[in-house]
């Protein structure tokens, strides 16, 4: 949907080193050439290259570790590439510092504000750079006019003196972006700017770049969020595991053909029945054992409702970011929630916390099984029966007896294969650590069970036997949740599939639908808001609340369902204020 | 002067944009920013008015004038101390520092005034520079390098002064010995170096760069990093200023007693901690003043004068009553902070 101008703008001289020659093309600003990172134990990037022009604004796409951040890191001088080189301008430049980049032009603003929270709005703009007067000290009544003029050009008025961590998180962006695009910026470089945004402040946020690009500053732009990407971006990069997938004008590329290529799933594989079978029929009737509704959380969840039949394993799919980890921690009492409700067995939840889920007969498998679970210097007795202690225990002594027949009961029934009950969980692979997790909350005999990415991270033989566990364990009567990042895997090992987006429920799939192909058109083209807050996850709040049924169940085959139809009506389309 | 602000950025383009005001904090989280920042001042007063009421000899001008001596040399090694705190950091070496540039002082002084001035200053800024080397360069925690600097520093001076059984002195009737011992309006030299020294201190600290450097790399070492700011150079250099200045006061002190005495500064870091926190500054780093840390160390001064008022009570009351204050202090700081975040 770039609208010509923006051709125009790309071929026309943004300043004084851009190209002559209207009829060469556009000068690469920045560039990155089969640049590869390894960090221990990891190829972060792996021989990318990438190639920012002068005037655009580039989406950089991908999923959880796919390099974006790396590759990131490495335009803006904190990572040094091991191989490969940067190129500013057709000439080669090394970063050593953050520094160097920025005094070469390069800005970066990154997820989390990276600004001082303690110091005042105006020093943090001038940080490293404050005028000074003749006698060479911080000129504050310069600094302090000059970032409120800054400021007012963004639309933004609030006291220079004013600490930044007094102001919203919004402001606190646009502080940063101001700050970025102060220091002469050629190439600023967002990374996700609008994960934390009120729709209000994406508004603002888009109309400044609108700004930036109208000035021939180039834009790297980072985020998950399809609609932002469509309605600002000219081209788009997509990596994954740390390589190059694909790169080209953002029009050219499909919603779901950009959605396949970031998650690895090529569209002729999709036409693959749900591997289900019959246990799912079979719940679908019966009652649910733990209903929840109106799951909501600041900037994470809105409203997310879903039930859990004994015997099923409910899918749970949707993008990085979208609130699926969220979605399970909520369930689980995790996260504190602004409101909903969660009913287990037919009893409300009345405090939703940890000790009331676990009660309740809920268990999570976290996806950071290193950081939250597991606990690699105890044996595998220890790590399985800790989370039952109390229950087998009298008097605050545990009796060893009862332990080890536990013990022993889930390592054969989860082949759990360790030398003995006593070896320590560290020297286990993978796999075998997922299962002794899993072992630590069957033992506490729950009712529900949230798996939150179980197959992360472990090979492919005990990925197949955790599956088949999984699938065993609702066939005896649990109610299982299941998040994955794999598409093959929801689709193989769900019954039923609730797709996530922006921490809502976007869509559905039941029965003949839980395909591949369903599940991506579902992932790429809801777009359930209203234009003015699309993509941004938190506009979820206003628009719903506006609009009575705001998460249609998508049919998976229409791709343009009427939440499709983008409204091109706000005027703050960024380039429409192109002097040129 | 040509503007830093890109000219174009400022100027409005197309239509006036949406104006996006914050609201202004109210009233009750300025009167706990005002507090955080000036409640030592407060308190210091009010007791200095009460004391003046209670004992006579208090307010005399002989009494301030030993409260000002007293409280000069402890001052001058907590405003080095500040601006390693403003940093997050922590200067434990300053007590040995102080005694050791006192007895470097005292030796150098047979030499003439400038060596009895420099030498301390070179021997105890080398030993600020290490230290801020091994914290920022090796990346080592700051109270395990000083830790070590403070028993290096220590041992130095035992084996200058052969186990402190030689003590050297300051030449009678020398220039030296006139820098500590001579006095304006019956204040001492000292005093008045401190108070040069705490003005030229708050400039750096609130008006220049390197001054916003410390704050930044105190509030996020992170961002200041990310900003492009070199944190490791100010790092380096705020270690060096507390051993330089911590040096200094050692020398001033030396010059005053007229030699080098080799068993003073033990705990004086820790007087100067709390100097530094009582006067409001974090002691996480990313905020605070010399001022405050001047109030501080007048209010530690002070408290340490009306128990020698009192007469009947042990002087190594102070100790405790300069404890509780403290941890009034720090009490005080948390409910402050919280309400100025308005929570």
């Amino acid at each position: 949907m770039a609208p010509p101008e923006a051709a125009a703008a790309q071929s026309a001289p943004p300043g004084p080193d851009g190209p002559r020659d209207p009829a060469a093309p556009p000068t690469p600003v920045l560039e990155a050439v089969g640049v590869s990172k390894r960090f221990p134990g990891v190829v972060a990037l792996d021989d990318v290259s990438f190639t920012l022009r002068a005037g655009e604004i580039h989406a950089l796409v991908g999923e959880n570790g796919a390099g974006k951040s790396t590759l990131i890191k490495i335009l803006t001088g904190v990572h040094r590439p091991d191989e490969g080189e940067l190129r500013l301008g057709g000439e080669a430049v090394a970063f050593h510092r953050p520094h160097e980049a920025q005094q070469a032009g390069i800005s970066t603003i990154y997820q989390e504000v990276n600004l001082v929270p303690l110091m005042s709005v105006a020093r943090n703009i001038f940080l490293g750079r404050e005028p000074r007067t003749r006698l060479g000290l911080v000129d504050f009544r310069r600094m302090h006019r000059e970032t409120a003029e800054l400021l007012g050009g963004f639309g933004i008025t609030t006291d220079p003196r004013r600490p930044l961590h007094t102001l919203g998180i919004g402001t606190q962006q646009m502080v940063a972006l101001a700050r970025a695009v102060s220091v002469r910026a050629r190439v600023v470089v967002m990374d996700e700017p609008t994960s934390s945004l009120e729709p209000r402040e994406v508004e603002t946020l888009f109309r400044v770049i609108g700004d930036l690009h109208a000035r021939g500053i180039s834009l790297v732009y980072v985020s998950h969020r399809m609609d932002e990407l469509y309605r600002i971006c000219d081209r788009v990069t997509v990596l994954r595991d740390g390589r190059l997938v694909h790169t080209g004008d953002l029009k050219d590329t499909g919603r779901v053909r950009l959605v396949s290529m970031m998650l690895g799933r090529e569209l002729a594989r999709v036409r693959k029945e749900a591997a289900a079978g019959s246990p799912g029929s079979a719940a679908a009737t019966a009652e649910p054992v733990l209903t929840a509704t109106g799951l909501s959380r600041r900037h994470l969840l809105d409203g997310v409702a879903l039930d859990l039949r004994p015997g099923e394993v409910l899918g749970l799919g949707g993008l990085l970011g979208s609130g699926r980890t969220e979605t399970a921690k909520a369930l689980a009492g995790a996260l504190p929630l602004d409101g909903g409700e969660i009913t287990v067995g037919g009893r409300r939840l009345r405090r939703i916390s940890s000790a009331a889920a676990i009660r309740a007969g809920i268990s999570l498998l976290p996806e950071d099984r290193k950081a939250e679970g597991i606990v690699p210097g105890l044996s595998v007795r220890e790590n399985i029966v800790l989370a039952a202690l109390p229950r087998l225990s009298r008097f605050g002594f545990v009796s060893r007896r009862r332990q080890d027949r536990v013990v022993d009961v889930f390592m054969k029934r989860l082949r759990i294969k360790a030398a003995s009950p006593e070896q320590k969980v560290g020297e286990l692979s993978g796999g075998n650590q997922q299962k002794v997790l899993l072992a630590r909350w069957l033992c506490l005999e729950p009712r529900v069970l949230l798996l939150d990415e179980p197959t992360r991270g472990i090979d492919v033989g005990a990925k197949a036997e955790v599956q088949t566990l999984i699938d065993e364990l609702a066939a005896e009567g649990l109610a299982v949740l299941l998040i994955s990042s794999e598409l093959e895997e929801l689709v193989e090992g769900a019954h039923r599939i609730v797709v996530l987006r922006a921490g809502a429920v976007a869509g559905e799939l039941t029965g003949d639908d839980v395909t591949e192909g369903a599940l991506l058109t579902v992932l790429a083209e809801t777009a359930p808001q209203a234009p003015a807050q699309a993509g941004a996850e938190t506009a979820a709040a206003d628009a719903r609340r506006a609009a009575p049924d705001p998460a249609p169940k998508a049919a998976p085959a229409a791709g343009g369902g009427p939440a499709d139809v983008p409204d091109q009506a706000p005027a703050a389309g960024p380039r429409e204020e192109d002097p040129r | 002067m040509k503007s830093l602000v890109n000219p174009a950025l400022s100027a409005p383009t197309g239509a006036p944009p949406a104006t996006t005001a914050e609201p202004r904090p109210g009233g009750r989280q300025r009167a706990a920013e005002l507090l955080q920042r000036q409640g030592v001042l407060a308190v210091l007063v009010l007791l200095c008015v009460v004391s003046s009421f209670l004992f006579e000899s208090f307010a005399t001008l002989d009494n301030t004038r030993g409260i000002a001596i007293q409280a000069a040399f402890p001052a001058i090694v907590a405003l080095g101390m500040t601006l390693v705190i403003v940093t997050g950091g922590i200067d434990l070496s300053v007590g040995s520092v102080f005694a050791l540039g006192g007895v470097v002082a005292a030796w150098a002084s047979q030499y003439g005034f400038l060596p009895a001035l420099l030498l301390p200053l070179v021997v105890c800024g080398a030993i600020g520079t290490l230290n801020g080397l091994l914290v920022a360069k090796a990346g080592m925690a700051p109270f395990i390098v000083t830790l070590a600097s403070l028993l290096g520093a220590r041992g130095l001076l035992l084996a200058l002064t052969h186990e402190g059984a030689k003590t050297y002195l300051v030449p009678r009737g020398s220039a030296f010995q006139k820098l500590g011992g001579g006095a304006v309006w019956g204040f001492g030299y000292p005093v008045l170096i401190a108070l040069a020294l705490f003005a030229l201190g708050g400039l750096v600290l609130q008006r220049t760069s390197f001054g916003q450097a410390l704050f930044a790399v105190g509030g996020s070492g992170d961002a200041a990093l990310l900003m492009g700011l070199p944190v490791a150079r100010t790092k380096v250099l705020v270690y060096t200023l507390s051993g330089l200045l911590a040096g200094f006061a050692g020398a001033l002190n030396a010059a005053r007693l007229s030699s080098g005495v080799t068993i003073i500064g033990v705990g004086m870091e820790l007087d100067a901690i709390s100097a530094v926190v009582i006067g409001g500054t974090l002691l996480v780093g990313g905020a605070g003043s010399v001022s405050g840390t001047l109030w501080g160390v007048l209010l530690l001064g002070v408290i340490q004068n009306l128990i020698n008022q009192i007469g009947s009570l042990n002087s190594s009351y102070q100790s405790v009553v300069s404890g509780g204050f403290l941890i009034v202090v720090v009490v005080a700081q948390r409910y402050l902070s919280a309400a100025r975040r308005g929570t």
